[in-house]
């Protein structure tokens, strides 16, 4: 059995260890905003947090998060809260969105790390993750937005 | 044949029939022609559709299409799929327009499979073509109407007054003399009582307040908290998963299967043929992939053993030397050619692609003794439907596909052959139990279904002023309507239509054209992919129309404008790109510009990309500039969006992806050899709409064939090289350098 936390939670599983964290995120804990693309760490789809750093979770096996604290897109706030999630709405960024929780959970630790990211470190960080539709340009767009949005929240 | 095969048989030689006459309708989006109220309720009231579900009287549903229920909840029913394209916002805008309602009450639901629910113009339940609005700009308005009218009428009721005193605004009826007021949800029940209007009188467009104006999507919310359901997020009660061996050899045999060490994986519950190869059912996706990885499979490989992408190079090339089946003659192009005062020849390639939607395939069946349910995202639920109730042995009827949201379709999720779909029906009888079949990404690169890979062989006169007179254009490539249900309307004379788009129906005037074609029978499993062939004609003749320009010394952009005279739309748009791109204006050192029009699925688009190579021949994509006629706009930012996306799309086919095949084997098989444009290589875009009052058209596919043209004509304009072949080589421009003038 694997014990770790997941958005807060402790939870216990008994997929074998050496499962891809996606995997045991969507079909063992039924937690699905969380996707599958690629299998190869190539798209950024699976992008989770694991005690607050960015990782690939199609292939972080279960093993690596024993003990541990695994955010989700579920778990990055309770009520589409969080900057990225008002900026992300207020620009329209998604067309189908399959990739759109990885890009907010790349996005997530970027801006935590460099509050007033300039395009080039946006470019630089968001790379990894890919979208088929072609929404960079808005994602851009909102994480500029959502540093402003953060930088009022701390003003205010 | 069992009586259920014989019914799905009957009926897709019906939808095959009635959608030959579903394209001679299609002259229908062009007009304004208005049917009678009593078609519309005949065709759209419940109690005549069947399998919609039984209200309970106190819900309000006075269409197929919209339902009001007490607590104000406005649930718009929308048949078309959303892949992305923005279904799901504007088919409601169309509705709501009408309705009025309170939008921030409306949700939206994807139909059930239901012949009311069928495309307007082709005849089956379907998202494709870029018609999603186009075909339901006047049904779903009226559909609106027709609610709104009955909710006023029940009001009028109600209060004893005349329905012509009343007004309706953000979901509540006004009685405008007295001021009463009623929501259209405390009106639901009495409502259902109504009777359906004999007349539905549409808004005069000068009265929109929501078609036109820029609108947030309703979707957005759900698909940035982790909430959307896509097809592969479905889990049902008792759901096993399951992942297929399929060949590697496009229809190689299996010959003998070892399943010995797939069976000792933990989870792992049965490994079976079936007909697309070996499935592995276990309780969990992973047990069930490492299941398939032990598999030890004998395949018998068959004649596509040797396919080779580079032997189908030449042999297009050799083939293109003759004519073929003649898609469009005008004048004498023989004679005219003869006669030139110049000529130059060319030859284009462009490869097979894949559809790589970031959501790989995937199907979940629930499959009972006497009822199939099946959940994934689709594009093509008619068709889909009577497949999967073939396979399954039941009446059509018995089988019922819930639409999820789509990760991306392209085209790749309306198979004509619904492959996926029948593949999972099978193996929900092995796994005798709810299951979902998941593809692999590299089970999707490898899977074939791909834009057909073409070869174009151009031969142009000009006049001694350096203006074309004669123009000759032999295509080679499979035809993706041959063996499909859709060839006895599809192909004609040995033309299939979708090969020869944007060639046959060149907009230029050209005195002398011809345009023919060879369809070689190869075995890769072809299909539509977004565009279709304006995907590869757009590169192919506007790469080569700016050869001819340059040939009789003429501008790009001014030789365009001089053979568009007769085309005022077009006209407007490409002036309208050239404007806003500065073309003719001086442009940062090493840069190039290029320009492209085109005309698909009824849209006008015109594009100008800004570009610059570096030493190394890696090309640098600045700025794309794009100007889009789409007739009536519904929502400007999903036409914005569109245009965004299709033009990275369209770049990544210029710049990145290719899939070949060797000893018959597809040679890519994740992101890293079929590699998707990333942000950083995502140059500025700019859209301007023309504004219209002409009938909305598409926007989902037309942002995609100008771009790579537009790109390597830059190319050309800044390193004096032509490509002619995609996707752009290292190799293609390393050491060009700028071109001294």
């Amino acid at each position: 059995m694997t014990s770790f936390f997941v958005n807060g939670k402790p939870v216990k599983v008994d997929d074998d260890p050496a499962t891809p964290l996606l995997w045991v995120l969507r079909d063992s804990l039924g937690l699905t905003g969380t996707k599958f693309g690629c299998g190869m760490a190539l798209c950024g789809a699976c992008t989770v947090h694991l005690d607050g750093q960015a990782i690939r979770s199609c292939v972080a096996p279960l093993s690596r998060v024993a003990g541990k604290r695994v955010t989700t897109i579920e778990g990055l706030s309770s009520n589409l809260s969080h900057p990225l999630q008002r900026a992300w709405i207020e620009v329209d960024v998604p067309q189908c969105g399959y990739c759109q929780s990885g890009q907010i959970m790349s996005a997530a630790v970027l801006l935590r790390e460099n509050p007033k990211p300039t395009d080039t470190d946006i470019d630089e960080a968001m790379s990894g993750n890919i979208c088929r539709c072609g929404t960079y340009i808005r994602i851009r767009r909102a994480i500029h937005r959502a540093a402003e949005m953060a930088a009022e929240k701390k003003t205010s | 044949m069992s009586a259920a095969n014989e019914i799905a048989n009957a009926k897709l030689v019906e939808i095959s029939r009635r959608g030959r006459q579903g394209i001679a309708r299609r002259d229908f989006l062009k007009s304004s022609v208005t049917l009678g109220a009593g078609l519309w309720i005949a065709a759209y009231v419940p109690e005549l559709a069947a399998g919609i579900a039984e209200t309970n009287g106190k819900v309000f549903a006075p269409n197929a299409f919209v339902r009001i229920a007490p607590d104000e909840t406005v649930t718009i029913i929308a048949n078309h799929s959303e892949m992305g394209q923005g279904a799901y916002t504007s088919l409601p805008m169309l509705l709501n327009e009408e309705l009025e309602a309170d939008w921030s009450k409306i949700k939206v639901e994807s139909a059930p499979v239901d012949a009311v629910y069928n495309h307007t113009v082709f005849n089956m339940q379907m998202t494709g073509g870029s018609t999603s609005t186009p075909s339901e700009w006047e049904r779903l308005r009226r559909m609106g109407a027709m609610a709104r009218i009955m909710l006023v009428d029940a009001a009028a009721q109600k209060w004893g007054v005349d329905a012509v005193g009343c007004r309706v605004q953000k979901g509540v009826v006004i009685h405008t003399a007295s001021g009463r007021k009623a929501s259209y949800g405390s009106l639901a029940e009495s409502a259902s009582q109504s009777k359906p209007p004999q007349n539905i009188p549409l808004k005069d467009p000068k009265n929109f307040t929501l078609i036109g104006k820029w609108t947030r999507r309703l979707d957005t919310p759900s698909k940035v908290d982790g909430s959307a359901q896509f097809g592969l997020d479905v889990q049902v009660p008792g759901m096993l998963y399951a992942v297929v061996a399929r060949p590697t050899v496009f229809g190689a045999k299996v010959s003998g299967v070892d399943s010995a060490e797939a069976m000792k994986i933990p989870g792992v519950r049965v490994v079976e043929q079936i007909p697309s190869g070996v499935v592995v059912v276990a309780e969990r996706f992973w047990a069930a992939k490492q299941g398939r990885d032990k598999l030890k499979i004998s395949w018998d490989e068959g004649e596509n053993a040797q396919l080779s992408s580079e032997k189908m190079l030449r042999d297009f090339s050799r083939m293109s030397a003759s004519p073929g089946s003649v898609a469009k003659k005008m004048g004498d192009p023989a004679r005219a050619l003869a006669g030139a005062a110049k000529t130059i020849t060319a030859e284009y390639d462009v490869p097979y692609l894949a559809h790589a939607m970031m959501e790989p395939l995937n199907c979940v069946v629930d499959l009972k003794a006497d009822s199939c349910e099946l959940w994934t995202g689709t594009q093509f639920q008619t068709v889909d439907r009577l497949s999967a109730a073939k396979v399954a042995g039941l009446p059509p009827e018995k089988v019922q596909i819930h639409t999820t949201l789509l990760g991306g379709g392209f085209g790749r999720r309306a198979n004509p052959a619904s492959d996926f779909i029948v593949e999972a029906v099978h193996v929900a009888k092995v796994a005798k139990a709810p299951v979902k079949v998941v593809w692999t990404r590299e089970d999707d690169l490898a899977g074939g279904w791909y834009r057909p890979m073409w070869h174009d062989r151009f031969a142009a006169g000009l006049d001694a002023q350096g203006n074309p007179i004669a123009w000759t254009h032999t295509i080679v490539g499979q035809s993706i309507m041959q063996g499909t249900l859709f060839e006895s309307f599809m192909v004609k004379d040995g033309v299939d239509g979708t090969s020869v788009e944007g060639a046959a129906d060149i907009l230029y005037g050209l005195p002398n054209l011809q345009v023919d074609l060879h369809s070689p029978k190869i075995g890769v499993p072809v299909q539509w992919w977004r565009s279709v062939g304006h995907s590869h004609t757009g590169f192919s003749v506007e790469g080569f129309f700016d050869e001819v320009a340059h040939a009789g010394g003429q501008d790009p952009y001014e030789l365009r404008r001089k053979l568009l005279e007769k085309q005022p739309r077009m006209s407007a748009v490409l002036q309208l790109a050239a404007e806003k791109a500065g073309w003719g204006k001086p442009l940062v050192a090493g840069r190039g510009r290029g320009i492209a029009t085109h005309f698909s699925f009824e849209s006008h688009v015109a594009q100008v990309v800004e570009a610059s190579v570096e030493k190394n021949g890696n090309v640098r994509v600045h700025r794309v500039v794009c100007a889009v006629d789409c007739g009536r706009v519904i929502n400007p930012d999903i036409v914005k969006a569109q245009m965004e996306g299709g033009i990275i799309f369209g770049l990544t086919a210029a710049l990145k992806t290719e899939i070949t095949l060797e000893k018959g084997r597809v040679q890519q098989t994740n992101f890293h050899d079929y590699q998707m444009l990333r942000m950083f290589e995502t140059p500025e875009i700019e859209v301007h709409i023309v504004p219209s009052e002409e009938n909305p058209t598409g926007v989902g596919e037309p942002g995609v064939p100008p771009v790579a043209p537009a790109l390597t004509n830059a190319i050309f304009a800044v390193t004096g090289k032509r490509i002619r072949r995609l996707p752009i080589r290292l190799s293609d421009l390393a050491g060009a350098s700028e071109v001294k003038s």
